[in-house]
């Protein structure tokens, strides 16, 4: 399951370029930073106040009491962090000044509607930063195992509440990575271990197979 | 000459049962600790709290390091203290969801960003806001905080909800720095809410850990205008872990 998440993170790395300014979820999402490229300068978002989150404090010399990330943990910032209130943060998402968002889902439709904010059986937590995230970053992508015990997550339409309408551009799975198109869900690289039929099979709407389908690369 | 400066105590003689108060701080960090230690003693009741979440509870971590008290709403929630709170995040702080199934507490979620702009409405004038943050969600379908019917409206194509003002009591903030006039600054990330709080109220409270005499620093440093503030209390100091 570890190598799994691995794969995910270090595919989802590679899609940002030189320059580009990201939003980073918590949980799997998080840990795409530690797979960027070493020569091209990415800046992270945290919703709570700033541009240029570096890394969890885990040894108390480093530890600033006024820094936090959106998930309260302490953390480090870049020389080049710029501090911001709450209004100014999410100014900079709707604003589409984050160019892409990185979350996991609890379900994402064929039309790209996701539904991550509630979850089944659980005490409702509040969606927090979620929804401006995802109603404003021009791109939403969802990093996150391709079935949640086996039960498909990209479906023909969400059954729980949504997160944000028709958002979602790109989702990459242990099986593969997929785009959300005008007319479905295209499937651009399938990793090796997994067949077409097995892809589908593990998804609950139709998959359209990209003509120029690669292989899913791993380091 | 007006004098700004209040006891906490004296800060807070005005809260009375039933209010609506907002709270600055993101999980607890920049929440003004010495003005929610004064609503406690004084022991009102039945508040109405907008703030982004429940602050923390005693002995809740956050990250590696684990505080021994509860922090910022965190102590109204543990003394019982909120009939209604309204915010972007209710998960972490147990006490909310224990208080909503014992039918004490309610809650009404607001996307951190729209919370931001409902607050900053009210301070600045605005009759409300227009944002697609929502479209297609619970967010357009349930009522809000004060239970009326959410609007929307379309613009060249787009789909936005028309969020209407939040406007509170006291609002209580707590500068890293402020000078004696209530001009002030938060550092790095205690920014969070502390900035369009100011003003969103009938009485703007701030409790900086720093108190500076008015030109002692250069004025170009602070962000809020001290004419958003009422009253200053002296005595908060920088979080302990």
């Amino acid at each position: 399951m570890a190598d799994l998440k691995e794969r995910i993170a270090r595919r989802c790395a590679k899609e940002f370029e030189d320059g580009d300014f990201i939003n980073l979820g918590i949980g799997l999402p998080t840990q795409v930073a530690d797979y960027v490229a070493e020569d091209i300068m990415v800046t992270f978002h945290s919703e709570n106040g700033f541009a240029g989150i570096d890394a969890v404090v885990e040894d108390e010399k480093d530890l600033d009491v006024d820094i936090i990330n959106s998930g309260g943990f302490y953390v480090t910032a870049l020389e080049r962090v710029k501090y911001f209130d709450t209004a100014e943060s999410f100014g900079l998402v709707r604003g589409k000044h984050v160019k892409a968002t990185v979350l996991g889902a609890m379900q994402v439709a064929e039309n790209g509607d996701l539904a991550n904010w509630i979850v089944p059986g659980k005490k409702v937590a509040g969606m927090g930063g979620a929804m401006d995230l995802c109603a404003g970053c021009p791109q939403v992508i969802i990093t996150m195992l391709h079935t949640q015990k086996g039960a498909p997550k990209i479906m023909k339409e969400c059954t729980l509440p949504l997160t944000a309408e028709r958002c979602v551009s790109k989702i990459i799975t242990e099986m593969g990575v997929m785009e959300v198109r005008e007319d479905g869900i295209w499937v651009t690289e399938l990793h090796p271990d997994y067949t077409k039929e097995e892809i589908q099979a593990a998804t609950a709407c139709e998959l359209h197979f990209d003509p120029n389908m690669k292989a899913m690369e791993e380091e | 000459m007006i004098n700004k400066i209040k006891t906490a105590q004296e800060a807070v003689a005005g809260v009375k049962d039933g209010m609506t108060i907002m709270v600055g701080g993101f999980l607890a960090t920049g929440s003004p600790e010495i003005l929610m230690d004064a609503l406690v003693e004084k022991g009102v009741k039945h508040l109405t709290v907008i703030g982004n979440d429940g602050g923390l509870d005693a002995g809740q971590p956050a990250g590696a390091f684990a505080g021994k008290t509860a922090r910022g709403i965190g102590k109204l929630l543990e003394n019982h203290m909120v009939d209604h709170i309204i915010a972007s995040h209710i998960g972490v702080n147990p006490k909310i969801n224990e208080q909503v199934e014992e039918g004490t507490l309610r809650y009404t979620l607001v996307p951190q960003g729209t919370l931001a702009e409902k607050i900053r409405a009210s301070a600045y004038g605005l009759g409300g806001i227009l944002t697609p943050t929502g479209v297609g969600t619970p967010m357009e379908t349930e009522l809000d905080e004060l239970g009326r019917e959410k609007k929307t409206v379309v613009i060249d194509g787009v789909k936005y909800l028309f969020e209407m003002p939040l406007h509170a009591d006291y609002s209580f903030i707590r500068p890293s720095v402020a000078d004696k006039f209530g001009n002030y600054y938060c550092s790095k990330a205690t920014k969070n809410f502390n900035y369009v709080m100011a003003g969103a109220s009938d009485h703007t409270i701030i409790a900086p850990e720093k108190l500076v005499e008015i030109g002692e620093i250069d004025p170009d440093y602070f962000d809020v205008a001290g004419v958003l503030v009422e009253t200053i209390v002296e005595g908060e100091k920088k979080w302990q872990i």
